[in-house]
């Protein structure tokens, strides 16, 4: 096949996708929504890392932090929600062997977080509104700064993420406690419990040892998704309580922003927020570390019954840690810097750890393997929370925060490294597992793009997140740009590494596209011309 | 006191020596990993090590901090420790209101800051010449913001913002406002 033939019609022509199954192509939009978002998260990062070399004349400071605000939100709801919302909705009924719950409810969930996403990109884009994501009170409802018509359009995007986000949770819990048509009633109740934690929590305290209902990965996806649920309510309710001001303004009547006290504001949003970033993300990642283990090994999960209570006590963790946010606070109760800041989150250490080191005995348990893309990009996730759990683990201490806090330390090799290498990386890792599954056997364009792709993913996080890190510890801050070239030295090379991180997403899209072809992504939004609940076509 | 550069200088080195040893173990498992060898189940005793060794680390790191950063005690103690000097400080529409005298600290004084925001949520950071931070607190509206500081070295030391609160806010950098004098030779023990 010529290279333009192949660019249409995918390599050697064996995607087909009118004969995907509806399951198929709810899963593939999902993938394909997650990562267009992601290739505009990764064009925001290069745009920020090049204006802090160099502050850039097309992105004066107001477009800047329009982008820095909307950066993180295109990050996780438009691209990771995407991704993970998409394998899950594939995953859950794949492991529960029956079908899922609603496929229409799994569609909107996909249109909602691509549109709302879009929506609150576009009016970041356009009016400049910039509150750093609604953050700190009351910075979302000055005025004074930013547009009021614009921050409706805002929060009316989020809002709209958080509507897919809900009909999510539904799908997944319905999906494991449902009994299908045709199929044997199902016990709702204890397929609940076993997934929440409930069943294995009675097991510590009960001589009557029940077996568990559902399994592991399915276990993580649920005890993920209660954090997911609970972090969409604190998201939602805040959209509100913003509106209310914005709806007042509008309406010519401005509320007092006093109304609203700051410390209970940010204790508040970090409670919802970390429900996020060291609740679900850690979970999941917890749980597709031991689903692909499994996969790419062939062997039962090493010591199976220790990662479920790890899985449980995470998700206990994650709604006790919030305070390692508020160490720099001085008005915020030293108990709860210590018991929540301190204390609870140093769990996060133990959970992760034995993740860890319960993947990498799964694997070695096996060996040898065979270096195949899904192993070498889950091994590059570990090595991502490897490096990037005790870096948060030291800015969670209340000595070390006090010269941390809001440095480029924080956002570099721990949230870059966390989010790039740990969890991308784990999902990359899954992407390339399920693609012969999703595709029906269609083949990879190139393994040497697949090698490019890894090589400079894996070399660009680290090395920005190193530099970020380096530039952190010598002064330099978060959220702020520096005018005189303080720290272009060090900013010059995180942004060498961010090309890098750049080059690693073209080379796997394009990749993606050659293998699928042209015909096959458009295919993938076409109506589906299977009629089936099945998951992939009956052979 | 121990100053913030020399913790600063320690996390450096251990941080980096940590991330060497764990990418250099990561490359080396994954060699092995793809070769045929004799010990494939890991005993149970590895993996009780390993999660002892992560209590240990976990517990241990904030204890340590403790006894050894001294900001640390400080800070938890400040309502008890009576200041050498008190400076008040307002910010307000993205500008700092500084005390109308000169700040001026003899090397060794304890001296607390205290600083409201009429507004909006504030940083409070200050800077060596070198721009590098000595400390830096939150400042929340409704709310006092307070921190006790060890001054041990002399020389000028700038304040900044060290908190977003829109783009206004890159503009609250009071250059060299504080400065740390040496202590009088009289005043030496």
């Amino acid at each position: 096949m010529t290279f333009l033939q192949t660019l249409i019609r995918g390599t050697k022509d064996l995607f087909k996708p009118d004969g995907l199954t509806p399951m198929q192509k709810m899963t593939l939009r999902f993938v394909v929504v997650g990562l267009l978002w992601y290739g505009i998260a990764v064009a925001e990062g290069m745009i920020m890392r090049l204006s802090l070399v160099k502050p850039l004349p097309p992105f004066p400071p107001g477009h800047y932090y329009a982008i820095l605000t909307a950066h993180p939100l295109v990050g996780i709801f438009g691209s990771t929600y995407s991704v993970v919302f998409g394998a899950f909705l594939f995953l859950v009924p794949f492991l529960m062997k029956k079908p899922l719950w609603s496929l229409k409810a799994a569609n909107w969930t996909c249109f909602f977080l691509a549109f709302g996403t879009f929506t609150f990109w576009a009016a970041g884009f356009i009016s400049h509104y910039a509150p750093l994501y609604t953050l700190y009170w009351p910075l979302p409802a000055d005025f004074t700064q930013f547009s009021v018509v614009g921050g409706t359009f805002f929060i009316l995007g989020i809002a709209l993420v958080m509507v897919g986000t809900v009909l999510f949770v539904i799908n997944v819990f319905k999906t494991v406690t449902y009994t299908p048509a045709g199929f044997p009633p199902q016990p709702a109740g204890a397929l609940l419990a076993s997934a929440l934690g409930l069943t294995g929590l009675k097991r510590v305290f009960s001589r009557e040892k029940k077996d568990h209902l559902v399994s592991l990965p399915v276990a993580a996806i649920a005890r993920g998704t209660v954090d997911t649920a609970l972090n969409a309510g604190i998201i939602l309710f805040t959209g509100v309580l913003i509106l209310v001001y914005m709806v007042a303004e509008l309406s010519g009547h401005s509320l007092k922003h006093s109304a609203v006290d700051a410390l209970l504001y940010k204790n508040w949003f970090w409670w919802g927020l970390d429900l996020i970033a060291d609740g679900l993300v850690l979970i999941y990642v917890a749980g597709a570390w031991y689903l692909m283990a499994t996969l790419i090994s062939g062997k039962k999960l090493f010591m199976e019954n220790i990662a479920r209570a790890a899985l449980f006590v995470e998700m206990v963790v994650s709604w006790t840690v919030w305070s390692h946010h508020l160490m720099s606070d001085q008005a915020q109760p030293g108990i709860l810097k210590i018991l929540s800041g301190e204390m609870v989150t140093a769990f996060e250490l133990i959970t992760q750890g034995l993740a860890f080191t319960i993947t990498l005995i799964t694997l070695w348990s096996a060996r040898p393997l065979k270096m195949t893309n899904p192993l070498k990009f889950l091994l590059g996730g570990l090595l991502g929370f490897a490096l990037a759990v005790p870096a948060g683990i030291m800015q969670a201490d209340l000595g070390l925060n006090r010269i941390l806090h809001n440095t480029q330390w924080i956002v570099g090799p721990h949230v870059h490294v966390a989010v790039l290498v740990g969890l991308t990386m784990t999902l990359y890792s899954a992407v390339y597992y399920l693609f012969p599954l999703l595709t029906n056997g269609a083949e990879l364009y190139s393994q040497k793009l697949a090698n490019l792709h890894f090589w400079s993913h894996l070399l660009g996080g680290i090395g920005m997140g190193a530099f970020m890190g380096m530039a952190g510890l010598h002064g330099m801050l978060r959220r702020t740009m520096y005018f005189n070239g303080e720290f272009s030295g060090y900013m010059i090379l995180a942004a060498l590494s961010g090309s890098l991180l750049l080059l690693g997403f073209l080379a796997f899209f394009f990749n993606i596209v050659m293998s699928v072809g042209l015909r096959g992504v458009i295919g993938i939004f076409l109506p589906a011309k299977l009629n089936t609940k099945d998951l992939v076509p009956s052979a | 006191m121990i100053d913030s550069k020399l913790v600063l200088w320690g996390q450096t080195v251990g941080y980096t020596a940590y991330v060497l040893a764990v990418m250099a173990g990561m490359a080396g498992y994954a060699y092995k990993v793809t070769r045929d060898g004799s010990l494939k189940q890991i005993p149970n005793a590895v993996f009780y090590v390993v999660v002892g060794a992560l209590v240990a680390v976990g517990v241990s790191l904030h204890i340590v901090t403790h006894e050894t950063i001294p900001w640390k005690k400080l800070d938890l103690n400040r309502a008890t420790i009576a200041a050498d000097k008190t400076f008040e400080i307002r910010a307000a529409d993205h500008k700092f209101q500084l005390p109308p005298e000169k700040m001026t600290i003899v090397a060794g004084e304890k001296v607390l800051f205290k600083v409201t925001s009429d507004d909006l949520t504030y940083g409070f950071g200050v800077f060596r010449p070198d721009h590098s931070m000595l400390f830096q607190m939150q400042v929340l509206p409704g709310h006092m913001n307070d921190i006790l500081w060890h001054f041990e070295a002399p020389g000028l030391y700038t304040i900044r913002s060290t908190e977003y609160s829109g783009p206004k806010g890159l503009q609250m950098i009071e250059k060299d406002v504080i400065e740390v004098v040496e202590k009088s030779p009289e005043a030496l023990p």
